[in-house]
């Protein structure tokens, strides 16, 4: 009979729980999985596609003109910042359209109804943007390898970026599927904030080329701190402190999270 | 214990609309129970509390004992929700539907595939296991539901319409495989419109009219509460006029058959004795409508919270 109906205090039952939780949680990410290479034209190819047409216009073409960025050479400068720029558009845009589809698509009561508690479904859904995030990432790292040669100078600052940036971008595309009412609202964030942020965040030149009020405004941008702390890692140089970068990643984790169970809780978007 | 118990249970939408005025309503362990109501009386707003799919206002509300504000963990676990609008991933096949569903009730991935394969199974389901659920016919869709809600063995099923829009030959067969499970010890709740349905799988019914319970009893008690009955009568020879019965009213439908009001206190023998005197033969008689139908449109026709209907 049901697996987590028996919720006493023995320690059997907290096991058992744990262990349906866990299951629960491996069930969303194995889905999401799932989505992910079913529709491997719409989630993988298109990220490698335009980030080898990065790579040919702005690194071989313009690049060769702009010589050497921060000491190194324009098209290796450039490729961190194209890795994690892609990243973030899949670990957001996977969120929240395997979630809004949910809603729309009214599935998402599968998991409502289901004796999962929220922050697992929030949980499980970052699983899959995360999933998304490193596949994509590792198609675009080797697209660029195709293009310039990339060491990785402290692979635990790459890993942790990563692993943060989409954390942080996976719970961003939650939160806009828990509001959005329809499709467009689904594109509204990507098109009119992610893109601006992520093109002025530094992921095609060093804050250092700008004058001193547009590099001011451009440490309020996140996503600088995240490409060059993820740049960091490669190449052992960065336009801001790793540690203060680090440090915005993690407190906007867990800000977006709770904001995201805050309104899960409520059932906002979801229940009446 | 009861499968489930609600107390003072209401619901305020934020746009005013009060679905729910204090329902109050036990389901025994085991039993096949209709919960009925027109259109708008509050079906579905409880049948979404039940399954946490609408915040309630107030009131309290047990499953099996766990109540849903303090183990709805537990609670949740307990039930099995068949909904009245298709709502599976419509791209995915109905093996994933069902691997991914039990998985979700925390069912290990070996054990979900073999549960998954079962219930395909009894409801007639295996061979379309790998076809896009999409192009599933609607009975099949709706088999598919059932399964689906079956795949993590639920102590209490709850299925909201769900033999709306099947052909007669797939639902007398969900009604065969309903009554399979409930005799198997699993509680089974229902609402539908097919009055029919739930005279013939259910022992208890609620009626819910108006946001409030307008009747609960046994089916077979609410139904001899049925003060009278509509018959209509197939005639073997054509009549001209409407026969004279001194106590009963008869209707000329048309020259082959009459219509004719029968209250409780009166009875059939002397309807077709009264007849056979004035020469009149009947070759056949059925109900004007389903005895459940009449007795709920005297229900929902009285306003809400009237008391229950004389005995």
């Amino acid at each position: 009979m049901t697996e987590v109906s028996a919720l006493a205090n023995s320690a059997d039952s907290l096991r058992s729980l744990r262990q349906a939780r866990w299951t629960g949680l491996k069930t969303i990410i194995i889905r999401e999985y799932g989505r992910i290479v079913r529709i491997w034209a719409q989630t993988i190819v298109p990220s490698a596609v335009t980030s080898a047409l990065y790579f040919v216009i702005f690194g071989s073409l313009i690049g060769q003109r702009v010589g050497l960025m921060d000491g190194v050479p324009y098209m290796q400068y450039i490729a961190p910042g194209l890795i994690m720029m892609a990243v973030i558009t899949n670990s957001y845009g996977n969120v929240v359209s395997s979630f809004f589809g949910a809603k729309f698509g009214k599935h998402v009561e599968e998991m409502l109804v289901a004796p999962l508690p929220n922050w697992i479904i929030i949980l499980g859904y970052v699983g899959g943007g995360l999933l998304r995030g490193f596949l994509v990432g590792a198609a675009v790292t080797v697209v660029s390898l195709i293009f310039t040669k990339l060491t990785v100078h402290h692979v635990g600052v790459v890993l942790g970026a990563v692993v943060l940036t989409s954390m942080v971008f996976s719970l961003g595309g939650f939160i806009n599927a828990q509001f959005a009412k329809n499709f467009d609202q689904v594109n509204w964030i990507p098109t009119f904030v992610l893109t601006p942020l992520t093109y002025f965040g530094g992921v095609f030149y060093s804050i250092s080329l700008l004058p001193e009020w547009a590099r001011h405004m451009s440490y309020a941008n996140p996503i600088l701190h995240m490409v060059n702390a993820f740049r960091y890692g490669f190449l052992g140089t960065s336009d801001v402190n790793v540690y203060v970068a680090f440090s915005i990643m993690l407190i906007s984790a867990v800000a977006l999270f709770s904001v995201a169970l805050f309104f899960m809780n409520r059932g906002t978007g979801m229940r009446e | 214990m009861y499968a489930l118990s609600i107390r003072g249970l209401t619901k305020t939408y934020k746009n005013g609309v009060q679905a729910l005025k204090g329902v109050d309503l036990d389901v025994e362990r085991g039993d096949f129970f209709a919960l009925l109501g027109p259109n708008g009386a509050g079906k579905t707003t409880l049948i979404g509390i039940l399954t946490s799919l609408v915040n309630k206002s107030s009131g309290t509300v047990s499953v099996f004992g766990h109540d849903i504000d303090r183990e709805l963990e537990a609670a949740k676990a307990c039930i099995g929700i068949v909904p009245q609008e298709l709502n599976f991933n419509q791209f995915e096949t109905p093996q994933t539907i069902l691997v991914n569903q039990a998985g979700f009730y925390g069912i290990e991935r070996a054990l979900a595939r073999e549960r998954t394969e079962k219930y395909l199974s009894l409801l007639q389901l295996s061979d379309k296991r790998n076809k896009i659920a999409r192009g599933l016919s609607g009975g099949m869709k709706r088999r598919l539901m059932i399964a689906r809600a079956l795949v993590h063995e639920p102590r209490l099923l709850i299925l909201d319409e769900p033999t709306a829009g099947v052909d007669i030959e797939i639902r007398r067969s969900m009604w065969d495989f309903l009554r399979e499970i409930n005799a198997r010890g699993t509680t089974i709740i229902l609402t539908t419109h097919y009055l029919e349905e739930a005279e013939t799988l259910c022992r208890n019914i609620a009626i819910i009219n108006g946001g409030l319970i307008a009747e609960r009893d046994r089916m077979s008690t609410l139904l001899r509460k049925l003060q009278a009955e509509t018959f209509v009568l197939n005639l073997r020879e054509a009549v001209d006029s409407v026969p004279q019965v001194p106590g009963y009213e008869f209707e000329l439908i048309d020259d082959h058959t009459l219509e004719v009001e029968v209250s409780k206190e009166q009875s059939l023998n002397e309807v077709f004795a009264k007849l056979t005197e004035q020469g009149i033969g009947v070759l056949s008689m059925r109900n004007k409508v389903n005895r459940l139908e009449e007795l709920f449109m005297k229900l929902v026709e009285r306003k809400p919270g009237a008391g229950a209907i004389p005995s």
